[in-house]
């Protein structure tokens, strides 16, 4: 065991996956000098900068795929994916099916998301649900060093696209470079316990689409991704010393779902409270909810979501993403007024 | 009519506002990244101070210059990045999202975007205030963004009244623009059928004629014009730049940018060490040009029109700075009295 910060853990898998597979090659903006340490020891030959024109370098991603490179694509923040959406939307997605299962488009886009640091409603969007809404499209977002490594390698071995969605909350260098810039003087909510980790001596894949029990518990079943499953846990502290025993389901992939993984989860606690950074509406929180009706499951259900435009001033933006007060409101009320041992 | 008291006026107004914004930003009172205008001052004013009423200005993320020259209250900015309710847009936009519909003055943080909102701003300019522009700023980055080359076709298919001002700084973020882009910027825009001319952008008697020809041909209904003008940003890419900081403050900052270089040197791997010393010496390069080019004062335009004015007379500069500099604290320390008062 080793331990590692969010973001070396990321760099080092994909450093010791491009050392034995010569087809991996890293394209982006700035990733000579954001990536420097992969850039050392591979060159501009498989490290390249791009100019600024997302729908070109992930076009071309795309293509570079399906001529046989596994390209991974950096796209700096998930908010500039809109620029480059066609890339995603009608090529990287469906090139497969189009082909009849024949050419498969190996591609991984790395992009940071997440906000809480004061960047505003155009550099802070998580998106997820909005790219898992694309059949065709594997999305994972890992919240702790030893899966952001392991999820690494597998969306480099997955043989699919997969957009690598890496929460700039849990990254030191991307918080060095936006948040903080050589000041020790700003304060924010931080996911402590999820920046820096243990990590494995060898790196192996962590199975995309596969869920994580963080913690076992019989009352409530909080769902969620990235830097939100560390506000579960706050909450879960809080609720344990009432008497309440929660779970804590990280599900680490967005598409494809970990559908068995929250059946089973709904059906032993009977009460659901999907916490989601992304947007409310039409996203993953409703997913979750259809999915549970779908396989009649009886459970109540809540959801703590963004549900507007992150605005910049840090109150505002603290009150639109969920926070912990949210989560503990929401899951308060699912305990006193819902569910099945209501009267215990 | 240029006049280069009334533009140092103005040029110093808004250098003097960024100064003591970048204080309360290094005070962390200022979340996340704040991307100056130092720098563009004399790009800024020759174009602003050239506008009429009913003219449009389109934003990129460094907006705050266009916007104190245009005469949007500073008050009002210091209080929108300061987060506060009654800032600007509410301390929802912050600085990378400042809107002033009376002003027709929008920005976007997405780069390029300016571009094609310009076109939109002219079509509707076009038909409902004949004898009006849209002016759109952008940065060299900007210039390999599919969406700003696409709006230079529609403005030139529409004669559309656009002025392109692409201010060059010779870097996007960490990467020198020169690396990423293929031929010649004015030759590029030439092609489009649009007329494009260059001038030093910390030159501001070079500039104002170029403008004002420029404005005589897009009023006169004969398409857009594009300006290429070259400028330095003395604070880097954003406020804190780490490209900067390491110079600025060594012992602090060193390590951090060196430590993933000298990781990558000691690394298992069957590559040369002299090949990643080659590697490691391009990006030290890099970061050493870096800050160079920005730190070169002779390319600060307010300190290069203030050598001319304090020779034409002393007395009456330092009566003019005086001026603007009790304006300026005034308006400063009124927002802190008043900011200081609602938290009680």
């Amino acid at each position: 065991m080793k331990r590692m910060t969010f973001a070396e853990a990321i760099d080092d898998a994909l450093l010791s996956a491009m050392e034995e597979d010569e087809r991996i090659i890293v394209l982006g903006e700035d990733v000579p000098m954001l990536r420097a340490r992969i850039f050392a020891r591979f060159g501009k030959e498989r490290v390249l900068g791009t100019p600024i024109s997302e729908a070109a370098f992930l076009t071309a991603g795309v293509g570079a795929a399906m001529a046989g490179l596994i390209p991974v694509v950096e796209i700096m923040m998930v908010d500039f994916i809109a620029v480059a959406a066609d890339a995603l939307l009608n090529h990287a997605a469906k090139v497969e099916a189009f082909s009849g299962g024949n050419w498969k488009v190996p591609l991984v886009v790395r992009t940071a998301c997440g906000g809480g640091y004061g960047d505003g409603g155009q550099h802070e969007q998580s998106l997820w649900g909005w790219l898992s809404h694309i059949p065709g499209l594997a999305v994972v977002v890992p919240s702790n060093p030893a899966d952001a490594g392991g999820l690494m390698l597998a969306a480099l071995r997955y043989g699919a696209p997969v957009v690598y969605m890496e929460h700039k909350l849990l990254s030191e260098s991307w918080l060095d470079f936006l948040a903080f810039a050589g000041r020790d003087n700003i304060h924010f909510w931080l996911p402590e316990e999820g920046m820096k980790g243990d990590v494995p001596d060898v790196w192996e894949p962590v199975p995309i689409g596969k869920a994580r029990t963080v913690k076992k518990g019989t009352d409530l079943s909080f769902i969620a991704a990235g830097a939100d499953v560390y506000r579960c846990l706050e909450v879960a502290r809080q609720l344990e010393k009432e008497g309440v025993s929660a779970e804590i389901l990280d599900l680490r992939t967005i598409s494809p779902l970990d559908v068995e993984s929250i059946v089973t989860s709904a059906q032993k606690t009977g009460r659901i409270l999907v916490v989601d950074e992304d947007y409310k509406r039409f996203g993953l929180s409703g997913e979750i909810a259809a999915v549970l009706h779908e396989r009649n499951v009886p459970c109540a259900y809540r959801r703590v979501c963004t549900e507007e435009t992150i605005p910049y001033a840090h109150n505002l933006e603290r009150e639109t993403l969920p926070n912990c007060q949210r989560i503990l409101q929401a899951a308060r009320e699912l305990l006193e007024n819902e569910g099945p041992n209501r009267h215990p | 009519m240029m006049d280069l008291w009334h533009i140092y006026t103005h040029m110093f107004r808004s250098r003097l506002f960024e100064e003591a914004v970048a204080r309360a930003w290094q005070a962390g009172r200022i979340m996340g990244e704040m991307h100056s205008s130092i720098g563009e001052e004399a790009i800024a004013a020759a174009t602003v101070l050239q506008l009429k009423e009913g003219d449009a200005m389109l934003l990129d993320h460094r907006g705050t210059a266009p916007l104190v020259i245009r005469g949007v209250d500073m008050a009002l900015l210091y209080r929108e990045f300061l987060g506060h309710p009654d800032g600007l847009c509410g301390g929802k936009g912050g600085h990378m999202h400042l809107f002033s519909r009376p002003h027709l003055a929008a920005s976007s943080g997405i780069v390029g975007a300016t571009g094609p909102l310009a076109a939109g701003f002219a079509l509707a300019a076009k038909r409902l205030r004949p004898g009006n522009v849209a002016l759109a700023y952008f940065g060299d980055g900007a210039m390999n963004q599919g969406m700003l080359l696409e709006s230079f076709n529609l403005a030139a298919a529409w004669k559309l009244p656009v002025l392109f001002i692409c201010k060059d700084s010779h870097w996007a973020i960490t990467t020198e623009t020169e690396q990423v882009t293929g031929g010649n910027l004015i030759e590029r825009v030439r092609g489009f059928g649009i007329p494009a001319e260059y001038a030093e952008g910390w030159d501001v008697e070079r500039l104002w004629p170029l403008v004002q020809k420029a404005l005589v041909h897009i009023r006169d209904g004969k398409g857009p014009f594009f300006i290429h003008a070259t400028c330095v940003h003395l604070e880097g890419h954003f406020l804190g730049d780490p490209l900067i900081r390491v110079f600025r403050h060594p012992l602090k900052e060193a390590r951090k940018l060196t430590s993933p270089l000298l990781a990558a040197l000691s690394l298992k791997s069957s590559d040369s060490v002299s090949h990643r010393k080659e590697r490691l010496e391009y990006l030290l390069k890099t970061i050493g040009k870096a800050a160079k080019q920005r730190r070169e004062d002779d390319k600060d335009p307010v300190k290069r029109l203030r050598k001319k004015l304090l020779a034409e007379n002393k007395n009456r500069l330092k009566e003019v700075e005086q001026q603007i500099r009790t304006e300026i604290d005034h308006i400063i320390s009124q927002v802190e009295r008043y900011e200081k008062e609602a938290k009680r």
